[in-house]
Order: structure tokens, then sequence, then C-alpha cells
């Protein structure tokens, strides 16, 4: 039986659960506990788990990050919430040097099965600190996986999955979705990492979306679908590994390809799709990969300028125009 | 220090441990300044790449503080981390393999001189980054207690020795680290080798702290002390005494533990910010040396049974060295290996080093990782 739940209730049921059979796995950030969470992803857990398992941590990013990767060499299990991705930035040494790489340079000795969760990308007018999209710049290291849910059943899923892997798996949330409603079931599942899904099927151009960016994807496919132009939408689900296979498979039926990726463009997730799939399927495409990227700018404050900032449903639509020689 | 438990011995009042302990502490000092000379000499001919930072001087601390520990305590260090390694016994012919990038060292080759990692013996490496051991070594000590009490709904047992040297105090995540270990009363002692200089910068030019480093400590609330380090039984007294009290209390310690480095910071360091004179002075108070005088002077060995050590300890090490420039270099298959945990693309999952499937194997084991 599905209830329809909201994306923060879908992580939080995805930690309760793996909590409450594994007390190796525990939850520490800022004001995840007392204050439950900054965004009441964590509320009420301090309550079932005790403040030994739900730990408020000081705002100090790159040493309650370290900590929880120290933890794992003694085979604990531990949940890293940044309050932001933006404020991972000062633990970056953590999270990029140690965690995806004790277990090669430990030679196999130690792995490192850790998740790192918080908000990635715009928020609402936050301003440019505030508004990170790591994933372009954390993608790249080896080592790593990376997870970008855009709805509840994946945000459960995804999550479950993450707490179970033995590698450190990056989660990346986005404010913007955090109160999403959609239908979770009550019974045990998880969503493999690295599984691509087809949100929309069509026929004329395949849309390649990451996270936030599939609603913009699915704006911009009503939008087209008036003017004749059925679009296909790939929800990613994960970053790396990537699912090239769907993408290959769906651009083979549809010979047009558009990627929509909420970071920058340049030596950008979105880029190394395009490039893949160039590779993958050079004679399949009757046109280049085309992206759809946040502009190459800092994040404004304004609401209007953010909101041109985006890799929003016009420049979605430009862009399939574009790509299918209809503009 | 506050010590409340009764039961906790006063360095003072720790007894100096029996002839064959301090005769193992001996040999285990033998060993370490050995394995430097032979790697320094390997890393000139070319047999070792990368960076090379050796130990000698300084082999009193590792030796003393981790023999005031359990074996299970667990410890982590900076990339000067051969002495740590050898002490918790990590076989010299590993170490050597790994400083030479072959598949028979304790990482396969992936880590070499910075990244020796041992995990039977407890210690959790080796780490280039400076100070970015310390939220690591924060996180060890947090999960020996979880397990103890979260877990297994018992008393904290254990210790983490968290090494690290004068130069990273000035780093952010040593001072998270120390907050941190301070807020969760985690059982970790902080052991600051002191050896008076961040690779060439002299401490007084880079560590603002009132003239004393111990003085960092206080911000944390933290108990902190300074030693000796160039004595193996007062480094050992002492820490014995915080150790116990850390395993009391469960809190965390900060050590200051005076050192030197007899050697550069690396092997291209000319040494132009110090003098021979001040070289002149520490090397006379050579830890070997006052080890070896305190054994002769209290005739618990000779000179001639300390000669004899002195030579089988070069012949092992020789030996050691002849045995991992025969290991071979890592397969390239290995390039893809330990990326990983499952296997993926093009990523072959990951195993244990050699040594310890062996180890496995002739325990009865079945070799499985981590």
């Amino acid at each position: 039986m599905a209830r329809e739940i909201e994306f923060r209730e879908a992580l939080r049921e995805a930690m309760s659960e793996e909590m409450r059979t594994d007390p190796r796995v525990f939850l520490i950030g800022e004001e995840v506990a007392d204050y439950d969470g900054a965004y009441k992803v964590s509320k009420g857990m301090l309550e079932e788990f005790g403040p030994r398992r739900i730990i408020d941590a000081p705002i100090s990013e790159s040493g309650f990050a370290g900590m929880g990767i120290g933890a794992t060499m003694l085979g604990l299990r531990p949940i890293i919430e940044f309050m932001s991705w933006s404020f991972s930035l000062v633990a970056a040494d953590q999270i990029l040097n140690n965690a995806p790489k004790i277990l090669y340079m430990s030679g196999g000795q130690l792995g490192c099965p850790i998740v790192f969760r918080g908000n990635d990308g715009a928020g609402g007018q936050l301003g440019s600190t505030h508004s990170w999209c790591v994933e372009s710049l954390y993608a790249n290291v080896p080592g790593l996986k990376m997870v970008i849910p855009s709805n509840p059943y994946d945000a459960k899923g995804l999550m479950k999955s993450a707490i179970r892997d033995d590698n450190p798996v990056f989660c990346l949330e986005s404010e913007r979705l955090l109160s999403i409603t959609g239908d979770v079931p009550e019974e045990e599942y998880v969503v493999p990492i690295g599984k691509a899904v087809v949100r929309r099927p069509g026929s004329d151009c395949t849309l390649v979306a990451f996270g936030r960016t599939v609603y913009f994807c699915d704006e911009a496919a009503e939008e087209l679908a008036k003017e004749g132009i059925d679009c296909e939408i790939l929800d990613m689900r994960s970053i790396r590994p990537l699912d090239l296979d769907a993408i290959v498979e769906s651009v083979r039926r549809t010979n047009y390809c558009v990627v929509v990726d909420q970071s920058w463009s340049f030596a950008s997730v979105g880029s190394e799709v395009a490039a893949e799939v160039h590779k993958a399927c050079f004679d399949d495409l009757d046109n280049h990969v085309h992206r759809v990227h946040n502009d190459d700018v800092p994040a404004p404050y304004s609401f209007e300028l953010e909101q041109e900032m985006l890799p929003n449903a016009r420049k979605i639509c430009e862009a399939v125009r574009a790509a299918t020689y209809n503009a | 220090m506050t010590a409340t438990s009764t039961n906790i011995p006063k360095a003072h009042d720790v007894p100096v441990p029996d002839v064959d302990v301090l005769k193992g502490w001996l040999l285990d000092m033998l060993r370490i300044r050995e394995f430097e000379v032979r790697s320094m000499q390997a890393y000139q001919n070319k047999l070792a790449g990368g960076f090379l930072h050796v130990y000698n001087g300084q082999e009193a601390v590792a030796v003393g503080c981790l023999g005031a520990m359990r074996p299970t305590d667990p410890v982590i260090t900076a990339y000067r981390d051969h002495g740590h390694a050898l002490a918790r016994g990590l076989d010299p012919k590993i170490g050597f393999a790994e400083l030479f990038g072959r598949i028979d060292g304790c990482a396969k080759g992936k880590g070499g001189s910075m990244h020796f990692f041992d995990r039977d013996n407890y210690m959790f490496g080796g780490h280039g980054i400076v100070g970015a051991q310390c939220p690591l070594g924060t996180g060890l000590a947090f999960a020996t207690k979880y397990m103890d009490e979260v877990i297994n709904g018992g008393r904290s047992e254990s210790v983490t020795a968290c090494f690290l040297g004068d130069g990273a105090l000035n780093q952010g995540a040593v001072h998270e680290a120390m907050n941190l270990a301070a807020i969760y009363d985690l059982p970790i002692v902080f052991c600051v080798e002191n050896n008076r200089y961040a690779m060439g910068t002299a401490i007084d030019r880079c560590t603002a702290s009132g003239g004393q480093i111990t003085n960092r400590a206080v911000a944390f609330g933290m108990e902190a002390r300074t030693i000796r380090g160039m004595d193996v039984i007062e480094v050992y007294r002492e820490m014995k005494e915080i150790v116990e009290w850390c395993r009391a209390e469960s809190k965390p310690f900060f050590l200051d533990i005076d050192t030197y480095r007899f050697k550069g910071h690396s092997m291209s360091d000319p040494r132009k910010y110090r003098t021979n004179e001040e070289e002149a002075e520490f090397e006379a108070h050579d830890p070997i040396d006052n080890l070896s005088r305190y054994l002769t002077s209290s005739k618990l060995m000779t000179e001639e049974e300390i000669k004899a050590m002195s030579k089988s300890v070069r012949s092992e090490i020789r030996e050691a060295l002849e045995w991992a420039k025969k290991s071979p270099d890592p397969d390239v298959s290995e390039l893809h290996h330990d990326v990983y945990a499952d296997t993926w693309g093009p990523y072959t999952g990951t195993s244990l080093p050699r040594y310890m499937l062996e180890q496995r194997q002739a325990e009865g084991g079945s070799g499985h990782g981590a």
C-alpha cells in the first residue's frame, strides 16, 4: 500500500528504518537533534533514537565529516548531514581526499561506508555562497558514488541503498523539493544506485535530467507537446555510476538529446554526458547533443535574476527546438 | 590533570617495565632507525620515489607512547609514519615493499611512504595532508566509545592515540577535531610530536601560543602536559598515566612531546633554517643511546649484548630490504582494484593485501576483506 508523503519524510523513513535494523548507523550534523533538523528532515528522530545516535554537531563541517570518516575505519556507518552542500566546501579535504580514497590508499584494508547528504543547488534567493551545485565539482572524484533523487519514492529508495552501500555515497537533495509529496509504499523497497528511469516516454527528443531539473523538463515537455514535439524525459537518479545504457537506449530511438544539468557548464556533469553520448551514439544522432545549465555566473539574489539563471523550461524549450531543427 | 579515579598511577609511580620489555623497546627503536637509514639509501638509489620523511631522533615517542597502550587501542598519524607502523608490529619487509611501490606492500604499493596502514594492528595510517588525520582520529575514538557504550551497552574501553606534528597545530581541522573530542568526551590523546619545525619554519615563527603550545588545549578545556621525548622510559611513564586517565574518564588529552628530527623534513631539505650546533646538541640526546646507557648502567644488558642486538637488527633489516626488492610491481589490473568496494564499470572490487591474506590463511580464517 502506498501513501502520499513529503520528500523530507521519505528521507526520514529511510534513515529511521535503516537505523532500526543496523545499530552501526547514526546521524550527525548541525541541528539534526534538538532542533529537529534545519529543514525538518530528521524531525522526531532524536526522540526515537536518542542523543547517542542522533547527534548535534558544532558548525564544524571539516571536523564532523572527518570524524564520521574516521568512525568508518572501525566499522560504523555514519550519515553526515550537511545543512547545505554549499557548506561542504570547507570539508572538501575530508570528503574528497579521505572518504573516497582510503580504500585505495590502504590497499583494500579499509573501506568507507558513509553517506553525506544535504541540500544542493539554488534554494530561494539564497545568493551565490548558499546556492552551490556541487555535482560537477565532486563527481570528478573516483571512489565516491553520487545520487540525486527527484521525488519522495526515489529519495527513500536511494537513501536506503546509500546507507547499505560499502562506499561513500553523496546524496544531493534540493531544498526546493523537500515539501513535494508523492506515493511511497509502506512495504520495504530500495532503489538501486546507478539506474535511471523514464519519467515521461516520448519519441522525438531525449531529455536527460538530474534531480530538480526533472520538473523543468516536465514543464518544457508540456509546452513542446503543444508544438508537436514529443519529449522523453530520463530521470537519471544517480550521477556516479551514470546509467549511460539508459541514455543510449533512448537516444537510439529519438535521435536527439538535450542534457539538463543545474551546475555550471564548464567541465560539468552535462559535458560528461554529452561527450559519452557523442561517443556511444555517434551514428544515431541527427544533431549534436545540446546542453542546458545554470548560466555561467554566480547565483544572484534577485528573484527575477535567479529564475533566469536556472536551467528553466524556457531554456530547455529553446534547446530542444534548436536540437530538433524546429527553431 | 584532574583525575578522580584512584587506581590511575601517577607518572612517577608508574614502574619501569621489566628487562624484557625494555629490551623489546631497544629492539624496536634500533629497527626503526635502521629501517630509516636503509630507506634513505633506497631513496637515493631510486628504489623509493615520491616523498620520504624519516623518523630518526623521534623513535622514543612512537615506541614509548605505543608501549603504554593496549594493542587494540587505535593509532593514527601523519606522513612521518614508518616508526608508528613498525612499533605497532608491521613487518619491515612489508614496509619496504610499500616504500618501493611493490605488490607485497601494506597498501599494495598504492599508498607509499606516507600511507602505511596496518589494520590488524590497529594502525589506521599514515595520512599525507597535514592535520587531516586529526578528525579521523577523533572518529576512531568516537567509534570505540560508540561500539562499547551504544552497541554493546558497556563502558568505553579503548583510547586512541592521534599523532600530529607541531606544524599541524595551525590547521583548522586540528582545532575542529579537538573541539569535537572535548564536547563529546572522547578518549583520545593528541600526541603532538613537537620537533620544533613545521617543515623549515621554526615553531616560534608560525605558532602563536604564548610560548607554550599546551595553551592551545586550555581553549578547549582539555587537560594538557609537556613531556620530554628523548627518553623512552620517561615517555612511557607519562603516557601510561595519561592513557589510563583517558580510559577511566573518557576524555581527551593534549600531550606536547618535546623531540627533535635528526634529519631534514624530507630528503630534499638542506636544513638551512637550523645550525649544526643545535643539531649536535640534540644528537647528544639520541633516544637509542639514552636507553642503551640506562640498560648498561643498570646492568640489565652489557655493551656486547647491545652490539649483538644492533648487528642482528642490521642483518634483519638488510634481509627485509632484499626481500622487498624481489617483490613484483603491482599488476596493471591493480589500477582499477580497491577503488570501490563493489564491482562495476572498470572497477574490480577490493581485496586485502597479500600479507594479511596469508596471515588469515595461517590462522585458518577465510581471508575475507573489509
